[in-house]
C-alpha cells in the first residue's frame, strides 16, 4: 500500500473510509464485481476501449441497423476519454475522463448487452444507474486533470474503428494499475451523493 | 497626430503558437500556487491526495512537454489593441487561426472543434479561434490565451435576474450552479462571474474575470472582493471537493467582474474552469 505523500504513476488513490486498494483484472469477474463498494480504491489492469459521444451514437446506429460492434461488449470495459496525439515514442498522449453523463443515452443499451464496467468522471443519470444496478455493472470514477499521469498507466494502443473520427475513434487499451475510485457499485450506492454528504456545512 | 505604429500580423501569429503550447504544457505558476492553498486547506484525505496528483501531474506535463489535461480545449483570445497600431501583413483573424493550428500540432494538442453543432466535422487543426477584440487608445497589443475545456464551459450558466432578486439571488444562483455541475466541472474550479452589462456582456465578462493573474486575487473593488470571499466559503460549504469525492475546498478562486447594466436588468453570467487552468498573456 502506498502512502498518501506517493503519488507517482500506478500509486492507488486512498479509499475514503477503512476499505483496501484492491488490484483488479479486467474483465471483472462476477464475484468482484459484486465485492467491490463505491468510495473503493481500485488499480486497474487489463484491457479496455475508449469511447466518446460521437463513437456511442454510432454504436447506436450499429444496434439499430442489427451489424455487430467494433468489439464483443459482454463482459467489456469502456473508458470515456479523447486522448492527445502521440508524440513519436509515446504509446498514447493525455488520456485522462471525460464527463461520461454525454453518453448517459447510449449506456443502458450497452450495459443490456453486458457491458461490465465504465471509467469516466461526473455523474451518471437514473436510467444508467438502473441498467447498472439490473444487469450488473460498476462505474468507476478517475481523475480529469491527471491525464498526464494516467497516460502513463496505458502500455498499448492501437485503433480499431472509427478512425475518421480522430481523437474519438475507438481504441483498444492496455493498462496497468490505473487508479480509479468507484463511484457506482452494483448494490445502488454513489460515490457523489455520500462523499460530498460528509464533507456539506450547511 | 500620433504616430502610427506598425505591427506585422505574423508577430501575433507567432506569440499565439507559443502561448498555444505553453498554456496546455505548464500550469501558471501562480495556478500551481492557488492549488497549494487549496491542499493546505484541504480537510478531506481523498481531497489532499486529488491535490497531490494534480500538482504532480503539473510537474509531469511539464518535464515530458505534453498537454496536462487530454482535452486542449477551445483557443480563446482577448486582443486589445491600441488604435494607434496599424497592423500589415494580411488578415489579423487569419493570423491567429494559423497560429493556433501550427502550435496545436507542434504541441501534439487535441484538435478537438467541430465545424457546425449540426454536422460535426472535426475541422482537422483546432481553428478557428475564438477571439474577442476591445480598441483602446495607445498602441500596444495587449494578447491573452484562455484554453477553455468542454467539460467545465458545459456547466456553466447564465441568468437574467431581476434588480429585486440582487445580491442574494446573485449568490444563489452561483451555489445552484455549483451544485449542478458537481463533479463534471472537475473541481477544484476557479469562477468567473459577469455581473451586469447586457445579455451578451455578462457572459464575455465572466470568461474575462477567469483571466485574472493571478488566480484568486482579490478584485480591486472592495465590495467586489467582499463578494468573492463570501462566494468561495458558499462554494466550499457544497462539500463537493476536489474531483467530487467530497471535501473542502471545491473552488480555489472566485473572480467577479462587473459592468453597467440597464435600471431594469440584472444579468448574471457564470464561467467554471476546471483544475486544468491554462492562462497566458503578453504586451506586444
Amino acid at each position: 500500500m502506498t502512502g498518501p505523500g506517493d503519488v507517482s504513476d500506478g500509486a492507488p488513490l486512498t479509499p475514503n473510509d477503512s476499505n483496501s486498494t484492491s488490484s483488479i483484472r479486467l474483465p471483472l469477474e462476477e464475484t468482484t464485481l459484486r465485492e467491490l463498494r463505491a468510495g473503493d480504491s481500485v488499480l486497474l489492469s487489463g484491457t479496455v476501449y475508449t469511447a466518446r459521444d460521437a463513437a456511442h451514437a454510432r454504436f447506436a446506429e450499429a444496434i439499430a441497423a442489427g451489424e455487430p460492434l467494433p468489439f464483443d461488449v459482454d463482459g467489456a470495459t469502456i473508458y470515456f476519454v479523447g486522448p492527445t496525439p502521440a508524440r513519436p515514442g509515446h504509446v498514447i498522449g493525455s488520456a485522462g475522463p471525460t464527463t461520461a453523463s454525454r453518453c448517459d443515452a447510449y449506456s443502458p443499451m450497452l450495459v443490456e448487452r453486458g457491458l461490465r464496467s465504465m471509467i469516466g468522471k461526473g455523474r451518471r443519470n437514473q436510467a444508467v444507474k438502473d441498467s447498472m444496478r439490473a444487469h450488473g455493472c460498476i462505474y468507476f470514477g478517475a481523475i480529469e486533470g491527471t491525464a498526464a499521469l494516467l497516460s502513463q498507466c496505458i502500455t498499448s494502443a492501437e485503433i480499431i474503428a472509427y478512425e475518421d473520427l480522430g481523437a474519438e475513434a475507438v481504441r483498444k487499451l492496455t493498462i496497468e494499475d490505473f487508479p480509479a475510485l468507484v463511484v457506482n457499485d452494483v448494490h445502488g450506492a454513489d460515490l457523489y451523493d455520500d462523499g460530498p454528504a460528509r464533507w456539506r456545512r450547511r | 497626430m500620433p504616430e502610427l505604429r506598425t505591427v506585422d500580423v505574423a508577430e501575433i501569429e507567432d506569440t499565439v503558437r507559443k502561448l498555444c503550447v505553453e498554456a496546455n504544457h505548464e500550469l501558471r505558476a501562480d495556478h500551481v500556487a492557488a492549488l497549494e492553498r487549496g491542499r493546505a486547506a484541504e480537510e478531506s484525505p481523498i481531497g489532499r491526495e486529488v491535490f497531490d496528483r494534480l500538482l504532480e501531474n503539473a510537474r509531469v506535463s511539464a518535464a515530458e512537454r505534453i498537454a496536462f489535461c487530454q482535452d486542449t480545449g477551445y483557443a480563446v483570445v482577448f486582443l486589445t489593441l491600441g488604435q494607434d497600431v496599424h497592423l500589415t501583413g494580411g488578415s489579423l483573424a487569419e493570423a491567429i487561426d494559423r497560429g493556433v493550428a501550427d502550435g496545436y500540432r507542434e504541441g501534439y494538442l487535441r484538435a478537438s472543434l467541430v465545424r457546425s453543432p449540426v454536422d460535426r466535422v472535426n475541422t482537422g487543426d483546432n481553428t478557428p479561434a475564438m477571439v474577442h477584440y476591445d480598441i483602446v487608445p495607445g498602441s500596444a497589443i495587449e494578447l491573452t490565451l484562455l484554453v477553455k475545456g468542454a467539460g467545465c464551459d458545459n456547466m456553466s450558466a447564465l441568468r437574467m435576474l431581476t434588480p429585486a432578486a440582487g445580491v442574494e439571488g446573485m449568490k444563489q444562483f452561483v451555489v445552484e450552479t455549483i451544485e449542478k455541475a458537481g463533479p463534471s466541472a472537475s473541481p477544484p474550479v476557479t469562477v468567473g462571474i459577469g455581473m451586469g452589462g447586457t445579455f451578451d456582456r455578462a457572459a464575455v465578462l465572466a470568461k474575462r474575470a477567469l483571466t485574472r493573474d493571478p488566480t484568486g486575487s482579490p478584485s480591486p473593488d472592495p465590495k467586489l472582493a467582499e463578494l468573492e470571499a463570501e462566494l468561495v466559503d458558499a462554494i466550499n460549504a457544497t462539500g463537493i471537493g476536489p474531483a467530487g469525492f467530497g471535501g473542502t475546498v471545491t473552488t480555489v478562486a472566485v473572480h467577479v467582474e462587473s459592468y453597467p447594466t440597464h435600471i431594469a436588468a440584472f444579468p448574471v453570467a457564470i464561467n467554471l474552469d476546471c483544475h486544468s487552468h491554462r492562462v497566458r498573456s503578453v504586451t506586444l
